[in-house]
């Protein structure tokens, strides 16, 4: 396995990192590519790549079944991804560690098992600038029981209005839902002090971390929450796996999301009785080799250093403000001091798609319109906006080239 | 339909204006610049829209940007009119170049246009390609629909 070599905790050689990346290396359009569409979807390492290939190659066959050595070999890795997971999150077991397709998933399976528990006298309480993800689970769940859905407000700045959430929590909160990083604004909300609050107000506490992970330690047990989830493929793993974890006292209970093979512990025609956490919630045949590539990113990351991740994204955002603090027609949405580096911004004049469209001409890629968003668009009065997000592989000449390509737009515009 | 005649003849894109001279002119160009500076300026043909149009029913969805088409058949000539408005300039620029293709023909003869292979002479096929957000290929399947109805 060509895992990275050690590294000083304290920079990373981004130019070494940056080759363990096969993508980032080719040109599109004719010029090096300079990929600034993290948020939506990370790079795959080369590590990852192997991991899935030498699974495929050397020990794939169906996990928890065969009675034969390939057998084992799947099952043993995909059980060991899952315990990276639990040590990823700082969980205490794996059975708090159910394997989903993705955040969406798995914030469906959460708001599946309230189906029962709700009724016209409870709420839940989200915020304005979360992801339909985590918006439409929760409408459709307070439609069909009756329950209220309550939104804590947005700041100009892009936070979290704190007395808007204060006002809005009471003990008629039966579900506290809630984004740690924002995919619009790259906010990061005080997300440990508010689940502290709906906890003491007696709410269930679900955290999206989908914007998180890729960009900081998150710690189940320091938040507190109920459950939390996140997407492998935003934090460098592959695509159609993700995370539900879930404090274990509740998940044994939970109700089951899917039904069929493997999750069940006894099928008669009479009835079924189901096995305990996570099986109950994997039906049918998982994505085994997309676990393995998660455990792989995880261990990826490891490797390189959370903190030292951190301080390049640093080295980043202060780039990225240097530029914006005197960009004229340059508008960022989202101006708190707490965020990851990822900037939302409009342009005087220009559609975000021609921005979009422009770039991409010069190889950078961003991503233009709602992002999923629409109510926080709505919020800040604008139809989209073109996004810039960064991961720790990103480098600063590329934030100049990103921005020298805004320039050159506007002078097109300006002819 | 309110909208007068006029308002539909009033342009040179896809009368004065052919592909085959948009063709010429991006031969001329060699850079990205060059290229799309040139859009934008077809976009800056397109004739007004009016704003009593801009109705649900002349909306073409699947779009990032706002995009509106209506559409007008002369009686005396029988040849089909377009008029088509975005917000945003390279989608106004694209669509100059579709009513270049497309408009002031008969039903018949609009059909007959290959539009793929005009965008694919232009190099601009990836902005009609069904992975792009931004409308085109619905505005084409649009006024396709159109010529059909308005042909039978
Ligand atoms: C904050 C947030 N939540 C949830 C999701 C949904 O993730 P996925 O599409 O991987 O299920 C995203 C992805 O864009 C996100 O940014």
């Amino acid at each position: 396995m060509n895992q990275a070599a050690p590294r000083t905790p304290q920079a990373l050689d981004i130019e070494q990192v940056r080759r363990d990346f096969p993508a980032l290396n080719q040109s599109v359009n004719g010029k090096p590519l300079v990929y600034l569409d993290n948020a939506a979807s990370a790079q795959k390492p080369q590590a990852v790549l192997d991991a899935m290939d030498q699974y495929y190659r050397e020990s794939h066959s169906n996990v928890h079944r065969g009675a034969h050595t390939l057998g084992d070999r799947a099952t043993m890795a995909f059980e060991g991804a899952r315990d990276t997971v639990r040590g990823f999150l700082n969980a205490n077991s794996i059975s708090e560690i159910v394997w989903v397709r993705g955040a969406t998933e798995g914030i469906n399976l959460i708001a599946n098992g309230f189906y029962d528990r709700l009724g016209p006298e409870d709420e839940i309480l989200i915020s304005h600038m979360e992801h339909h993800a985590n918006i439409v689970p929760w409408q459709m769940l307070a439609q069909k029981t009756g329950a209220t859905l309550k939104v804590i407000a947005v700041t100009d700045e892009g936070e979290l209005d704190q007395d808007s959430f204060r006002e809005q929590l009471s003990e008629r909160t039966a579900v506290f839902a809630i984004t740690q990083v924002s995919n619009t604004l790259g906010t990061i909300n005080p997300v440990t002090e508010m689940v502290a609050a709906a906890k003491e107000a007696g709410a269930f506490t679900v955290v999206d971390g989908a914007q998180a992970v890729p960009h900081m330690s998150v710690d189940v047990q320091a938040l507190g929450c109920d459950f939390l989830v996140f997407s492998s493929h935003k934090v460098f793993g592959p695509t159609g796996i993700g995370v539900v974890y879930g404090r274990e006292e509740l998940m044994h209970e939970w109700p089951v999301y899917q039904t069929g093979g493997e999750m069940i512990h006894r099928v008669s025609f009479e009835g079924t009785s189901f096995q305990n956490s996570p099986y109950r919630f994997e039906a049918g045949t998982p994505a085994i080799a997309e676990a393995v590539g998660l455990g792989e990113a995880i261990r990826y990351l490891d490797g390189l250093g959370r903190d030292a991740i951190e301080a390049a994204e640093k080295t980043l955002q202060q780039r990225v403000n240097e530029w914006t603090a005197d960009f004229p027609g340059l508008h960022p949405i989202g101006t708190s001091s707490n965020k990851v580096p990822v900037l939302s911004f409009t342009l005087d004049g220009l559609h975000p798609s021609d921005v979009g469209t422009l770039l991409d001409q010069q190889g950078v890629a961003i991503r233009t319109g709602h992002h999923c968003t629409m109510p926080l668009m709505e919020r800040f009065g604008v139809p989209g906006t073109a996004r810039a997000s960064f991961a720790f592989y990103n480098t600063v000449e590329e934030v100049d080239t990103f921005f020298q390509g805004l320039q050159k737009i506007q002078r097109l515009f300006a002819e | 339909m309110t909208t007068s005649t006029d308002a539909f003849t009033n342009t040179q894109l896809g009368t004065e204006l052919t592909i085959d001279e948009i063709r010429d002119g991006f031969e001329l160009l060699d850079d990205w610049e060059e290229r799309y500076a040139y859009i934008i300026d077809l976009g800056k043909k397109l004739p007004p829209f009016p704003d009593e149009e801009r109705r649900e029913e002349n909306y073409v969805h699947g779009c990032q940007s706002q995009v509106w088409l209506i559409h007008h058949l002369d009686p005396d000539t029988s040849r089909l009119y377009l008029l088509i408005d975005s917000d945003a300039m390279i989608v106004r620029g694209l669509a100059a170049i579709i009513m270049t293709a497309f408009n002031a023909r008969t039903p018949d003869e609009l059909l007959k246009v290959d539009i793929e292979s005009i965008f694919q002479d232009l190099d601009l096929m990836r902005h009609i390609s069904p992975t792009r957000g931004n409308g085109l290929r619905a505005m084409v399947g649009r006024i396709q629909n159109i010529a059909q109805a308005e042909a039978a």
